[in-house]
């Protein structure tokens, strides 16, 4: 994948305030659903469909396309806006998320939405899901890339130590698993809630490459994703520290906002948050 | 229909898991795609000759029966047709969430091979005995449910569930059971089999109790001059509703046999059927609401009420039960 210019970096970091205001504006409009994961996961999804993955939103069962699996379903809204903001669906039908009869449901479905590429919501199942298409890669001798996004937490499931076993087995170079590292869950702090540390060193133990960066970082993202992606004879991971909420204040680092939407207030804030954050994006850009 | 003479003393026995172990190695023959996948059972669940014809199509990951599923779903995303196998306890038993959201609500083409189902497992005890394994597949949307009755229409099932798109569950046993069906008995996915037929009682059976069940009516009509109509009826779901209710009014009442609990199994859904479209008494064959122990596999389904004495005794409480003209 070609380097990132500095163009480039600043089209990536405007796009991922798009997609924060996406996930803003369609949790206001349904009234539910969850947004400190969705907002710091921002920028990792702007820089996958902007930069990192090969795919065609207009052709999005294009056989030899990267997948992308969002094994923690219920960020679903970041994935949604991503995908809108890169032409596989109007923004507008991001208005329809957990409505009756949407594509965009509370959780995903590939049944529903072909592009999520599977169906996710039940914590632990998207890397043993990304482990089977990468081995399935390997074995017809594909080039595509499996890319699977996880959160931290759902590191307590047993499945997803299965997965990571398996992964390391098949020395699977072909997936990358990226771990939002935001340090929270629904009851608290995973620390508390069931201590995840050390985990970079329990997926070195695993036989994995791992890879850490601020995730929230756009440049030093898509760096370390380049490199990890590259790397040959087991499978990686990034992990990607990120600050929950990240972009709007009042939810950055509060684990209250894990699981609620903003009301319209709130909303209204967020959103000239995020507009004064667009202006200074374009204020730093190189000219 | 082509059966053996299944009153011949001699009638061969053959475990069902052969069947599969056999007809998988056609199926990946057949097709490249076709893959077995096993978590560290392999003799046991008969993966070992497929290993040997298909090397390259067999993956080995050890005991995780929840990654058996979803490994499978991200190789059936990209075109794999994965056959999963382990015992029945362990899958589905231990990955039924796996199972429904990731082979069923995502529909993908993930095929379970179920082995050592039933309390004939013998003497392995409780803990290895699937008995509610028909149950928590039925009640899931998309998903085919197989029960075949013998080996040889194990390997029947095993090559057309290959070709057969969608979820699908294959259950099988581990005990030698006797083989009552040719190379020339037909078999459809979804089509109930008349094995005897006789207009007093309709004995409803699948797996390695339809055997049972044609010694049981033989017994019916040689002794009491019952007769009856024995259903193999082998897709628990989709379930031949027509051929049910045909039985169903042919003889005015039914018997199920099943190596299962009673409750919520393939004799629940005949019940189910008619119930709803044609009442008719119905007389359950199967454990009732306890589990299973160890023990020798003979032994065992006597013990749980499954014998040919039982199915006899349900059948004259049937015909008793029969609406009088």
């Amino acid at each position: 994948m070609p380097t990132l210019s500095a163009a480039g970096l600043t089209e990536l970091k405007l796009k991922a305030n798009d997609v924060r205001q996406g996930i803003i504006r369609s949790l206001l409009a349904a009234g539910s659903g969850h947004s400190a994961g969705p907002l710091d996961m921002s920028d990792v999804f702007a820089a996958l469909y902007g930069h990192l993955m090969r795919h065609d939103p207009k052709n999005p069962q294009w056989p030899d396309r990267d997948r992308l699996l969002l094994s923690c379903g219920h960020i679903a809204p970041v994935r949604y806006s991503a995908m809108a903001n890169f032409g596989y669906f109007p923004v507008e039908e991001l208005l329809t998320l957990r409505k009756f009869g949407t594509r965009l449901q509370g959780h995903p479905e590939r049944v529903r939405l072909p592009a999520v590429e599977t169906t996710s919501g039940p914590l632990g199942e998207g890397l043993a899901q990304g482990v089977g298409m990468a081995l399935g890669a390997k074995m017809d001798g594909k080039a595509f890339h499996v890319w699977v996004v996880t959160s931290d937490a759902e590191h307590q499931c047993g499945l997803h130590w299965e997965a990571v076993m398996t992964g390391a087995k098949f020395k699977l170079d072909n997936l990358t698993a990226i771990v939002d590292r935001n340090f929270i869950q629904i009851d608290g702090s995973t620390e508390d809630v069931m201590p995840l540390e050390p985990l970079a060193d329990k997926y070195r133990a695993f036989n994995w490459e791992v890879f850490e960066c601020d995730g929230n970082d756009m440049a030093a993202f898509v760096e370390t994703a380049q490199r990890a992606a590259q790397f040959k004879g087991k499978p990686h991971v990034i992990i990607a520290n990120t600050v929950p909420g990240k972009g709007v204040s009042f939810m950055e680092g509060d684990y209250t906002w894990h699981g609620k939407p903003p009301n319209a207030a709130q909303a209204d804030e967020a959103l000239r948050e995020l507009a004064a954050e667009r202006e200074r994006i374009l204020a730093d850009a190189p000219r | 229909m082509h059966l053996v003479d299944y009153r011949d003393g001699e009638i061969k026995q053959v475990p069902t898991r052969n069947g599969f172990g056999e007809g998988l190695i056609e199926a990946g023959a057949r097709d490249k795609n076709v893959l077995g996948i096993c978590a560290d059972l392999s003799e046991s669940t008969r993966f070992e000759g497929f290993r040997k014809a298909h090397p390259e199509q067999y993956i080995e990951i050890g005991v995780s029966e929840q990654m058996l599923v979803a490994m499978a779903g991200g190789l059936a995303a990209v075109g794999k047709i994965p056959w999963i196998a382990s015992y029945a306890m362990f899958n589905p038993g231990r990955s039924w969430e796996q199972v429904r959201t990731i082979m069923a609500l995502n529909e993908t083409n993930v095929k379970i091979a179920g082995a050592h189902a039933g309390v004939s497992v013998g003497p392995d005890g409780a803990t290895h005995q699937a008995i509610e394994d028909i149950a928590i597949m039925r009640v899931i949307p998309h998903m085919i449910v197989v029960v075949p009755c013998d080996s040889v229409q194990t390997k029947k099932a095993t090559l057309a569930l290959s070709q057969t798109w969608g979820p699908t569950y294959l259950r099988f046993g581990r005990e030698k059971s006797a083989v009552i069906t040719t190379d020339e008995t037909p078999f459809e996915v979804g089509k109930a089999q008349i094995f005897r037929d006789g207009g007093d009682v309709a004995i409803v059976a699948c797996g390695i109790l339809v055997y049972n069940a044609l010694l049981a009516a033989d017994r019916l009509s040689r002794g009491f001059g019952i007769e009856c109509r024995v259903v193999n009826n082998h897709t628990v779901k989709p379930m031949d509703e027509a051929a049910i209710i045909d039985a169903a009014q042919s003889c005015g009442t039914v018997v199920t046999v099943e190596e299962h609990q009673k409750h919520a199994g393939m004799g629940s859904r005949v019940a189910e059927i008619l119930a709803q479209r044609h009442p008719t008494p119905i007389e359950m064959v199967g454990v009732e609401d306890t589990f299973g122990q160890s023990g020798d596999p003979a032994e065992l389904i006597e013990f749980y009420g499954m014998g040919v004495d039982a199915i006899v005794a349900a059948a004259r409480r049937a015909h008793e039960r029969r609406p009088k003209p």
